[in-house]
């Protein structure tokens, strides 16, 4: 390993001069319609880090509430409101997105991409997350947020909470999520398509892995929410009773959904932390990670045992004794890769020369933190003594020291570490010193008296408790140890914002790190990577010979940009060969205004305001189809071009090469999650009941949901067709087999409808019609995206924006309809043929 | 490692999806010894008293997902043991890559033994759905 070289500037050359232009980061008021990685990336995590201190907040006034027996500091109503935005704003208002935040800014830096591949939607996802959060915060400010706890479980939140602030939940943060499967999509792409030129598997940095892991794990875990959250605006706002047990519904349906998103949930928020930590480790130990292979275990095996554990929240409410050994046997099995992980940081730390630094500190607190909560993660994976702890404030120490300890200490140490390379400033150790010492001692003086105080029996969510009971003491040294936790931030808050104008420049790779972000000039230039270089090792600026000089002379791809547009290479999956010189799409208004719109059907929707939402919703759409038409599967101006050292790409690529492609893939695996969430729900509801569907009830019939299912198969069959015919040039049967597609798709939706309709379906009457006309509407729902995208390709073909060659739009289309076609299948033959055979 | 080494990887490419090959079939394991559970203790548990045909079912599904967990995780040993290069199969060579994805797949094929081993064991303990 040498020593890397540091390097000044080269004076620009007129490739060079066209490459900036291409990506100059617009001005003014402009600048707020920037979509690059850079831009958005620091916005998102200025948003999430404000509301992180918004959450601090409220933790603040419960301590001041709690410090003493019988205060009135606080109404019971105040205090529901609070510790339910507490939760809510640090799960998805904080932990969620700061992940997708630092991913989306450096994870291209990482990769020597020059952005994601769609830059647009994560602009779009997060303006969708500032738009939700302000709402559902705000809900505050007005004393009407939501008072059911983070988990919102019914019948609490269906029967006896009227107010709109289980509406606001609901909305506001189905809403976020939508925005956090968007990023989910974007950074799969990304890991999967955008590394560099050799970066085969073996060499990605572990940061990708990791990201690679909670994407695909978002993937799945939030639709079951999505899920949930439908089916419970459904009840609060059409009667229709999912969670009503006097009318079939049940409360533990609610549960499940919320818990098979809510437990992975806490390693989408652990692994891309422990991710910085894999990053910052070996920098300082200033040796490469001990055990690559060993954390891709971890990774990877954490990823799936964490789908494993979510009954472990339910093991009080009845459920049978094998099911409850079930889950806690995953959930110790479970703390296998956890500590393998930590086993491998620590070994690195060993076999290296550690040098000394406030980044390392923060790593050495949160894995030390990690580990105790991980230890009392244990204990309460054990059912019996679950029984014990659950919903006292043991729970609520322990998931503290998971949650700061896994994720708060490691961002933070990840603000130190990255800081210099996003602001060109360093943070100054002394202060990092002492908010690290404010932060580690408050933290726990905090947060370990709570493990006693529910031992000896204080309830959760209680806004007071009476003298007497042993928990004054306690409580009160909770209380300073939260204020002192809350200098610490204080501190840190500062180092962050204190004017820096002063002070110099750091040094470029002021860390010698080994990793690619670290080419970054200081200060940093928009292009990302001057060129994209061609990568031989686990940690390039530590191996690989005149590697800065080479990347910085533009000796390798894409060095220049003689159209002046923004381009980066998209390589294969597993070798990391390059395959398409991608155009990516550059500064545009139109994100803002369709996440405006989008937020607007959800916000209108909270109030009942149907009108508004509709019209909201018709302007998203047009929105969404105008940015879609003039900004992707765009014909380029040439076939192939040069990318340098020799190499010719396509420009345009369709099918499972194109990175579109993929992106509707992913996105219809997430969307197959939610739906398969509902038929579990059909299932659910036939395990409770005696008789399922009871014997008086209405049912879809046989003959109109076959029809449906006959219909939609014609019409995806059609699809197919339509995609041949294009290929083919034949513009009539193109246009022919389009049109049958989506007459067909109309057909088998009334038919779904009529179904209903005919039989006399009342979803409010019971949950069997309920849950039947559920899934009827998410499948309506679906076909007539379906139509819309028949109706698209049809017009591009007309406008010459799609032909035989440049057919991304039909081929993606295809794929929608594949899981159309199942997705419909599935739901016809459950309605109408379950019932003959249950 | 030189180009030479790639002499001793097949022809056929490496799939990433291959190393979820073994975790995925715990999950499968997992889920359906969870759905049987359910399902058995919801519609019969409570007439039926104990749970031994859920457990004679878990037995069974234990029997084929370590059978193929092992299955999975030599091949992956093999691919781990291609070729003389040893870990940390950090090399820039598609044969390192192979030997990279073979080592972290035989990692996932041990943990997901284990782990369903952890969910076998339950219905040697609880016998009944109460």
């Amino acid at each position: 390993m040498s020593a890397p070289e540091i390097r000044q500037d080269p004076p620009l050359d007129d490739r060079a001069r066209r490459l900036l232009k291409a990506w100059e980061t617009p001005r003014g008021w402009r600048y707020w319609s920037a979509v690059n990685n850079s831009e958005v990336g620091l916005w998102y995590t200025i948003a999430a880090f404000t509301f992180f201190l918004f959450g601090g907040v409220l933790a603040l006034v419960m301590r001041i509430q709690l410090a003493f027996p019988e205060n009135d500091f606080l109404t019971a109503d105040q205090y529901n409101q609070i510790f339910t935005m507490h939760g809510s704003v640090m799960m998805f208002l904080f932990a969620v997105p700061i992940l997708e935040a630092i991913s989306i800014m450096l994870l291209p830096e990482m990769m020597g991409a020059r952005d994601l591949p769609f830059p647009r939607l994560s602009a779009y996802g997060f303006w969708c997350f500032v738009i939700g959060g302000v709402f559902v915060c705000g809900s505050l400010f007005f004393g009407v947020g939501p008072q059911g706890g983070w988990f919102m479980y019914p019948p609490m939140t269906t029967e006896y909470q009227s107010g709109v602030g289980v509406d606001i939940w609901l909305l506001g943060l189905s809403f976020i999520e939508v925005a956090s499967i968007a990023a989910a999509v974007e950074l799969i792409v990304g890991v999967l398509k955008c590394r560099p030129p050799g970066m085969r598997l073996n060499l990605i940095p572990l940061y990708a892995w990791y990201i690679l892991v909670v994407a695909v794990m978002i993937l799945f875990a939030f639709p079951p929410l999505i899920a949930g959250d439908m089916l419970m605006e459904l009840e609060r706002a059409l009667d229709w009773p999912f969670f009503d047990a006097s009318r079939g519904g049940d409360p533990l349906l609610w549960q499940h959904l919320f818990w098979i998103f809510g437990h992975p949930e806490v390693y989408i928020v652990f692994l891309p932390s422990i991710a910085l930590v894999a990053m910052i480790v070996p920098t300082f130990a200033r040796t490469p990670m001990v055990g690559y292979g060993w954390i891709v275990l971890a990774a990877v095996g954490t990823g799936f045992l964490s789908f494993g554990l979510w009954v472990h929240h339910m093991f009080t409410t009845g459920l049978p004794g094998i099911t409850i050994g079930i889950f806690s046997a995953a959930s110790e099995a479970v703390a296998i890769p956890t500590g393998v992980q930590i086993f491998c940081f620590i070994a690195t730390l060993l076999v290296g020369r550690v040098t000394r630094s406030v980044c390392l500190l923060f790593v050495l607190a949160g894995l030390a933190t990690f580990i105790i909560g991980g230890l009392t993660g244990v204990m309460v994976a054990l059912a019996p003594f679950d029984y014990q702890a659950h919903d006292t404030y043991f729970i609520v120490g322990h998931l503290h020291y998971v949650l700061v300890g896994g994720t708060i200490f490691p961002i933070v140490a990840g603000f130190y570490y990255f800081y210099p390379l996003v602001r060109g400033k360093q943070l100054s150790e002394r202060l990092g010193t002492i908010a690290f010492w404010l932060m580690l001692i408050g933290f726990n003086v905090s947060f370990f008296p709570m493990h006693l105080t529910g031992l000896i029996g204080m309830p959760r969510r209680i806004y007071t408790y009476p003298a007497g009971m042993g928990f004054e003491t306690l409580n009160l040294v909770s209380s300073i140890g939260a204020f002192i936790l809350a200098a610490g931030f204080v501190v840190f808050l500062w180092d962050v914002l204190r004017p820096k104008s002063k002070q110099d420049l750091a040094p470029r790779n002021v860390w010698n790190a080994g990793t690619l972000e670290w080419l970054a000039e200081v200060p940093d230039k928009p292009w990302g990577v001057r060129s994209i270089p061609i990568v031989k090792s686990r940690y390039p600026l530590w191996d690989q010979e005149n590697f800065v000089r080479d990347v910085d002379e533009g000796n390798f791809y894409l060095s220049d940009a003689e159209e002046t547009l923004r381009e980066t290479l998209v390589t294969t999956t597993v070798d990391a060969t390059p395959i398409q010189c991608l155009r990516v799409p550059g500064p545009t208004f139109l994100t803002m205004f369709a996440a405006l719109f989008t937020g607007g059907v959800f916000i209108f929707s909270t109030y009942h305001w149907w009108w508004a939402a509709g019209v909201s919703g018709v302007l998203s759409l047009v929105t969404i189809l105008t940015w879609l038409w003039t900004g992707t599967a765009l014909i380029p101006e040439k076939d192939r071009k040069d990318v340098g050292l020799g190499l010719e790409l396509p420009t345009y690529v369709s099918g499972p090469r194109a990175v579109g492609w993929w992106a509707m893939f992913i996105t219809m695996l997430g969307d197959m999650t939610a739906f398969v969430s509902l038929v579990f729900g059909y299932f659910f509801y036939w395990t409770i009941h005696e008789d399922f569907p009871p014997q008086d009830a209405r049912g879809p019939g046989i003959l109109w949901p076959l029809v449906s299912m006959a219909c939609v198969l014609f019409a995806w069959a059609a699809t197919l067709l339509a995609k041949r015919f294009n290929r083919q040039d034949s513009a009539p049967r193109f246009y022919g087999s389009i049109a049958a597609g989506a007459t067909a798709a109309v057909v088998g939706a009334l038919a779904l409808v009529g179904a209903c309709y005919f039989h006399q379906m009342d979803p409010t009457r019971h949950v069997y019609p309920a849950i039947v006309c559920a899934l009827v509407l998410w499948t309506v729902v679906h076909l007539a995206v379906g139509v819309t995208m028949h109706l698209y390709c049809l017009a591009r073909r007309a406008a010459s924006r799609m032909t035989s060659r440049y057919d991304a739009d039909i081929v993606n289309v295809t794929l929608y309809w594949h899981f159309m076609a199942v997705t419909s299948l599935i739901t016809s033959l459950v309605i109408s043929l379950f019932p003959l055979v249950s | 490692m030189t180009d030479a080494d790639d002499e001793f990887v097949p022809e056929k490419p490496d799939r990433l999806w291959s190393l979820t090959f073994p975790p995925l079939v715990w999950a499968v394991h997992f889920l359906a010894s969870y759905l049987t559970a359910a399902i058995w203790c919801a519609k019969a548990g409570p007439q039926a008293g104990d749970a031994d045909p859920v457990r004679v079912a878990i037995a069974a599904y234990t029997v084929v997902a370590l059978t193929l967990i092992a299955v999975f995780g030599w091949i992956a040993f093999r691919k781990h043991r291609t070729g003389e290069a040893t870990l940390p199969h950090d090399f820039d060579s598609r044969a390192d890559q192979h030997r990279f994805l073979g080592f972290a797949t035989t990692l996932l094929a041990i943990l997901s033994f284990v782990a369903t081993v952890f969910t076998a064991l339950v219905v040697v303990f609880v016998g009944s759905c109460h």
